[in-house]
């Protein structure tokens, strides 16, 4: 490093530093290099946000002002029908509230390096695509007199996506229970087991054998290989991250879900932060509007600073405030009195609303500094 | 087989739908069936639908046979010595009004000369498509239909002649336009719907031009020279009413002077114009708090006997006053009696409005703006025939609203003004506008209805020629007399000591949630708080228990109710509704200890 940054080291972050000690060595005079860092110094701590600045606040209209003009309502993914992506507001809601299961889940696949180049990739799409049993047999039949579930494989389609009857065959006996399995041509036949006369039961396996786990992986609705730049991606409906990553030939570091519970569970809190980012920044480059990236960075440091995901919502956020008055003041405001008064909750004034209830000074701006000498 | 629905309900088969309805149809035009009945035939679903319940809307058609009229030339004659009407034609079969449905199965003509043998029916005029008001906006066929909408509306709340006999009513809340005229140019409906008995507006000279800036977002600049010789001048009859009750007990309501031992009795001042019989004299001008009908009622709660015997001496005052912020003239004084036999009070009061900045005025095109200033006379523009407009009306109103029927209307009211005769502006049936032009050009004006202005203010000939002419206009019964509102002090509410709500009760304007999170965002804590005071008190807290403790001003002495007089008390400064909150908690059981410290 060089002498003249040494007394920043501690004054200035890491990034500005190497920035400034790469640019300055081309600089060899001294006081020249003194006067650049500290006009630098200068700029850095006139961007700091001043103490007493309700940052939270103007972040909350900030992402909360521009919203009143989202659309709502989804959009249909260009180019395939039945493929849609939740945008605008309620998606907005979605990400903010911290749902588990959003509506509707996604996953960019990106693939190593000779799978990208677009050869076979349909047919590793299809082998990643959730197939179930009903999306193979052409009919199903339920033989009363005889106790038999007759199910007519469709050849063509399991041909088509790498199937034999074998495969259907194992997913059956993990999955059904009571049932012996015959298998003649294309035509696997299902004899029930138990009492006679158990029509009901029959009728019910046979509703329940439908979404029999075939192949694939579990949640993946759809698949649809895209060109992205110069390599081909799957870009999926549905998203199980876990598995997805599991897999030999996806590229884990560059494949992303927008499903924001399962990032945190897989990638963990930081990584679930950054999808926060990412997608509530998506939704509002999507609707032409223009917020301060840093604003959805607070607001994703706040859902993740306990260590995992917390959704804006009297179960979430809300429940972690420290003041009674303050949450009460949000939704449910006797739940939060009557658990107070049980344990016998302190308020200690310390934020906003508590003190505009009370018609004290709000701890914030100019009500911040106060004197050290005590008037008597 | 055909099915039949009747309201909708299935009622039954025929064998032909199409055969059915046919023969139901010319059934209906002999009079044979009634008129009330639509019938409609659906070819895709082979179904009969008759309809004869209430709250249809349908329109009359003159009815069309083998591609003739119906309407005969003898009937014409007929209608024109007024031998037949209306009803006669409906009776005839010659005119019969359809609903929705049944126009599905119709083919209409708009002209007599467009007839085919496929035509079922001939529209009796284009104009008929409109509602009545609709068909008062002139040279409508010019504009977008949002317009016409909005015009028409407008002229729904235009003040005007609303009554003839208004003199002797005692309506609620009227106003009368004075000198109201019947437009220069008009429309077929004018003269069916009888508008020169009451006119709603007044035929004035508009140049549309910028003024000042003042005429800026729909705004008007009005002419101080026209507004004293009486435009757009109304009259706002308000009624003060009272009503002598009768209550459990035969105690009554009086209406008299108040005698000054009545509990709540006002200033003497206020009673000042206040006959014997308690009530006020005609033509006197009232305003703010002034005494119309004095009354006193009897005490509200007589629980106790004693008080009972008291009753006379501890009457109530119960009068009507004149509200907050009006004023007016006693126009008239009614008493009567009402539906019980009780003696019922009306007195009108008369305020004259003269247009003021603020009050809001509309063309019949959708054109409505509010009252930017009125400008002295001699600063007005004017032409070199001394001509000065009453209204100078903004030019950025008319691109992007393309009110087309707004300049035509103003080339027509100049040519109606210069050449002494009423236009025709029906819709879809008005007088050709070229013509209009050259007859301007004849009458020794511009032919695109311009002219030269002079600077009001320096005299100076403005370079781009101004578009002048005259039209109808309308005083809307907004007025700002009626909405201006402000507070400083003013009345609190007995629950939270915060102020009343709304104008009548003069009323705060909220600083609500969203205002609150501004101040935030500025940092301007202090502030924050003192617009916050509106309820602010001061709460004696026993340190000790840190309850709400009592102040005794006799003795000028704090205590605790439960802790006694030897703790320390010290006064706190709150919101009132938060004191209130902590009372509530309090009834509810739960005990919230104020914790005092110092702050600094």
């Amino acid at each position: 490093m060089l002498e003249a940054l040494k007394p920043y080291k501690e004054k200035l972050p890491k990034k500005i530093l190497a920035e400034l000690d790469e640019k300055l060595e081309k600089i060899s005079s001294q006081t020249r290099q003194k006067k650049i860092i500290e006009a630098v110094y200068e700029q850095y701590n006139n961007a700091k946000v001043e103490a007493g600045e309700s940052v939270g606040l103007v972040s909350a209209e900030s992402i909360g002002e521009p919203g009143t003009q989202m659309t709502l309502n989804t959009f249909h993914f260009a180019g395939v029908s039945e493929m849609n992506v939740t945008v605008g507001l309620p998606r907005i809601i979605e990400i903010l509230d911290g749902r588990v299961n959003p509506k509707t889940p996604m996953m960019e696949i990106y693939l190593n390096k000779p799978f990208n180049k677009g050869e076979d990739i349909k047919k590793l799409a299809l082998a990643i695509k959730e197939t179930k049993l009903v999306d193979v047999t052409k009919e199903f039949q339920v033989n009363i007199v005889e106790s038999v579930i007759e199910i007519v494989l469709d050849k063509e389609k399991m041909k088509e996506l790498a199937i034999t009857d074998n495969t259907v065959i194992k997913g059956l006996t993990k999955n059904l229970k009571g049932f012996a399995i015959k298998h003649k041509g294309n035509v696997i036949m299902l004899k029930y087991r138990g009492k006679e006369e158990a029509i009901n039961e029959i009728y019910k396996a046979k509703e329940a054998i439908k979404t029999v786990f075939v192949k694939g992986i579990k949640g993946i609705k759809q698949v649809l290989p895209v060109k992205r730049g110069e390599e081909f991606i799957i870009v999926t409906a549905g998203s199980n991250f876990k598995d997805i990553l599991e897999l030999e030939e996806v590229d884990e570091t560059r494949t992303v879900t927008n499903n924001i519970d399962e990032v945190g569970s897989v990638l963990g809190i930081e990584a679930a932060r950054q999808t926060i980012i990412n997608e509530v920044n998506k939704v509002i480059e999507n609707q032409g509007l223009n917020v301060d990236s840093r604003h959805v960075m607070l607001v994703a440091d706040t859902m993740c600073v306990a260590g995992e995901l917390k959704g804006i919502t009297r179960y979430g956020v809300v429940n972690e405030k420290a003041s009674v008055l303050a949450r009460a003041s949000f939704e449910t405001p006797i739940k939060h009195i009557i658990n107070a008064a049980l344990v016998g909750e302190v308020d200690y004034l310390t934020s906003v609303v508590e003190n505009v209830m009370l018609n004290q000074p709000v701890p914030v701006g100019t009500g911040l500094p106060g004197l050290v000498t005590k008037i008597k | 087989m055909t099915d039949v629905y009747v309201n909708g309900r299935f009622t039954g088969t025929v064998e032909d739908g199409r055969e059915f309805v046919n023969n139901a149809r010319s059934e209906r035009r002999r009079g044979n069936l009634t008129d009330n009945a639509n019938l409609y035939y659906n070819e895709l679903s082979d179904e009969v639908f008759v309809e004869c319940g209430r709250g249809r809307a349908r329109r009359p058609l003159i009815v069309v046979k083998d591609g003739q009229s119906s309407l005969t030339e003898q009937q014409i004659k007929q209608l024109e010595k007024n031998e037949i009407g209306w009803n006669d034609l409906v009776k005839q079969g010659t005119i019969e009004y359809l609903d929705a449905a049944e126009e599905e199965n119709t083919l209409v003509a708009f002209f007599d000369h467009e007839l085919t043998p496929e035509h079922t029916h001939l529209e009796i005029m284009p104009l008929t498509m409109l509602g009545l008001t609709t068909a008062l906006v002139p040279y409508g066929n010019f504009n977008q239909s949002t317009r016409l909408n909005a015009g028409s509306k407008n002229q729904k709340q235009a003040l005007g002649f609303y009554a003839a006999n208004f003199s002797l009513r005692m309506d609620m809340d009227v106003n009368l336009l004075q000198y109201s005229q019947k437009p220069i140019v008009n429309t077929i409906m004018h003269e069916i719907s009888d508008y020169d008995k009451h006119p709603a507006g007044q035929n004035i000279v508009v140049a549309i031009m910028s003024y000042e800036g003042y005429n800026m977002e729909d705004a008007i600049i009005l002419n101080r020279g026209s507004v004293d010789r009486g435009l757009g001048r109304s009259t706002y009859f308000r009624p003060a009413i009272a009503e002598e009750l009768r209550y459990a007990g035969g105690l009554v309501d009086e209406v008299c002077v108040p005698d000054k031992e009545v509990k709540g009795y006002k200033a003497e001042r206020d009673y000042r114009f206040l006959e014997e019989d308690g009530i006020i004299s005609p033509e006197s001008a009232v305003a703010e708090g002034d005494v119309i009908i004095g009354k006193t009622s009897p005490p509200r709660f007589l629980s106790s006997l004693d008080e009972y015997n008291l009753a006379a001496a501890t009457r109530r005052e119960s009068s009507v006053a004149m509200r907050h912020g009006e004023e007016g003239i006693v126009d008239f004084v009614l008493i009567t009696e009402n539906e019980e036999g009780n003696k019922l009070i009306q007195v009108r009061i008369r305020d004259q409005r003269i247009p003021e900045i603020g009050d809001k005025f509309t063309s019949r095109h959708g054109q409505k703006g509010v009252v930017g200033l009125i400008v002295n006379e001699e600063d007005m523009p004017f032409s070199s025939s001394g001509i000065k407009p009453d209204i100078i009306f903004s030019p950025h109103g008319i691109p992007s609203r393309m009110t087309i029927s707004h300049l035509i209307e103003l080339v027509g009211g100049k040519v109606g003004a210069l050449a002494g005769r009423y236009i025709n502006g029906t819709t879809f049936d008005a007088e050709n506008i070229d013509d209009l032009r050259k007859e301007l050009v004849s009458l020794g004006f511009a032919e695109n209805c311009t002219e030269t202005l002079f600077n009001g203010h320096t005299g100076e000939m403005f370079t781009a020629r101004i578009f002048v002419g005259n039209m109808y206009y309308m005083k809307l019964k907004h007025m700002v007399a009626n909405k201006i509102h402000s507070r400083a002090r003013g009345p609190i509410q007995l629950l939270t000591r915060q102020p009343t709500e709304g104008r009548a009760k003069e009323g705060g304007l909220r600083l609500g949630e969203m205002e609150k999170d501004t101040f935030v965002a500025h940092g301007a804590s202090l502030l924050l708080k003192e617009r916050f005071d509106s309820d602010k008190t001061i709460v004696p807290v026993c340190e000790e228990c840190g309850l709400i403790a009592i102040h005794d001003e006799f003795k000028n002495k704090s205590y605790c109710p439960i802790c006694g007089d030897n703790v320390e008390i010290t006064n706190i400064e709150m919101s009132y509704a938060f004191k209130l909150m902590l009372d509530e908690f309090k009834s509810l059981g739960i005990y919230t200890k104020l914790q005092l410290k110092y702050k600094y």
